[in-house]
């Protein structure tokens, strides 16, 4: 039944333009991993929704290219990971988005991220966030949202 | 086998006794660069300039795997022109070996940010101080001893706030440099050591510690130790410690005041 339900929902929903289909899942805000923030000063903080659409977009394009961590991105749908980062920080940061993407250890699965790697990740979205003038406290309130999906991210 | 990759500033910096911490106080934090997939490390030398004396402290430190942590720093105490007024001899110094083990046992500081469960680790450092015919003169009763810690550290990101807390068991008489017991006292003591800090940006932390000490000697009262210091990530590599440092009375001597200058590069 649910695998009925499944179909039926990756059925209804289309492929979004320059995206690679993935298999059929349950989407639910639940899958971002962490809860938002309450109020709406830390939206605020980043600059909204341009802000936070220039910071996902730093930040992919500098990590594809990271020589610590690029590897990891060949051959990854990276239309979808900005569309779908963008979604989580704006569902995180308060900004009212709903998340559509898979949960962090679906998403993550066999792609070998040790703790440095993340590390590395968390480096240039740092940059990112700093590039885009979002204050360092700020910047940490993200991060401690991101900072616990390293169980789910990283393999043992 | 991977080596480096801590987030910036996440080892700490060198204790003037070696390990990973703050300038005075030990943390739960393991040296070095590593994640858990290395092995990593830390060479510092620090220089703490007071009213009447100098301390100088040099050591490494090795982390492994982001749980163990193996440390030895050399500390040398200048007593100056204070050396003669004490009987010594102008210039006379102090001077003792630290050898240091810590474990993790629980907690990981920076990304438990879901729970309030601090990163946790015991340590253990062992004290050889040079001077044993000063020592039982003073009233000292053994050169070398042993300190038991227990540290929790705890980094509260949407707070940015470093907060830390120490246990320590120690008979130690200036940190060891004038010995362990005396006569006053010659039994363990649980010593307190705490700090907090503020990530005002991811390389710079601002921040104060307090560190409680035995009071052993008849001679002299021994007070407790505080600083206030700025600690930045110069490079991924070095980092630079500056801090206002009192360390009290030492030795009669009173009002140890004066700066804590420490560079730790780290791999």
């Amino acid at each position: 039944m649910l695998a009925l339900i499944l179909a039926l929902a990756a059925a209804a929903t289309p492929v979004p333009p320059g995206e690679q289909p993935v298999d059929p899942y349950a989407a639910a805000d639940a899958n971002a991993g962490a809860t938002p923030v309450a109020g709406q000063r830390l939206w605020h903080a980043f600059h909204e929704q341009p802000g936070v659409d220039r910071i996902v977009d730093s930040l992919v394009s500098r990590a594809i290219v990271d020589p610590r961590i690029a590897e990891i991105f060949k051959g990854q749908d990276i239309v979808r990971l900005r569309r779908t980062l963008k979604e989580q920080f704006c569902y995180l940061l308060g900004g009212g988005c709903r998340y559509s993407g898979r949960e962090m250890a679906a998403s993550h699965h066999n792609l070998g991220i040790q703790t440095k790697d993340f590390n590395a990740l968390v480096d240039d979205l740092q940059q990112a966030m700093s590039r885009e003038r979002v204050s360092p406290f700020a910047q940490n309130r993200l991060l401690a949202k991101l900072a616990p999906m390293k169980r789910s991210v990283v393999e043992r | 086998m991977r080596a480096g990759g801590k987030l910036l500033l996440t080892g700490g910096i060198s204790t003037v006794e070696g390990s990973g911490g703050g300038g005075l106080a030990s943390w739960a934090l393991i040296a070095g660069n590593e994640t858990v997939d290395g092995i990593g490390g830390t060479v510092h030398a620090t220089y703490v300039p007071l009213a009447d004396y100098s301390l100088t402290s040099e050591g490494v430190a090795i982390g492994i795997r982001d749980r163990l942590e193996l440390s030895y720093a050399h500390q040398r105490f200048d007593t100056q022109k204070v050396g003669a007024a004490l009987g010594l001899g102008r210039g006379f110094s102090f001077q003792q070996d630290i050898i240091g083990a810590k474990l993790r046992l629980a907690g990981d500081a920076v990304i438990d940010q879901d729970s309030l469960l601090p990163q946790i680790a015991i340590g253990v450092q062992y004290h050889i101080a040079d001077r044993d015919a000063v020592i039982h003169a003073i009233g000292g009763a053994h050169a070398k001893g042993t300190d038991f810690y227990l540290a929790a550290t705890k980094v509260l990101l949407a707070q940015s706030l470093v907060l830390g807390g120490t246990v320590r068991l120690t008979k130690a008489n200036q940190f060891g440099l004038l010995g362990f017991g005396g006569d006053a006292h010659n039994h363990y003591s649980a010593q307190f050591e705490g700090s907090a800090g503020l990530l005002v940006t991811r390389r710079l932390l601002l921040g104060g510690e307090y560190r409680t000490k035995p009071d052993n000697l008849r001679f002299a009262r021994e007070d407790r130790a505080l600083d206030l210091f700025a600690a930045y990530a110069v490079t991924r590599n070095l980092t630079a410690t500056a801090a206002y440092v009192d360390l009290g009375d030492i030795a009669t001597i009173r009002h140890q005041r004066g700066a804590l200058l420490s560079l730790q590069a780290n791999f």
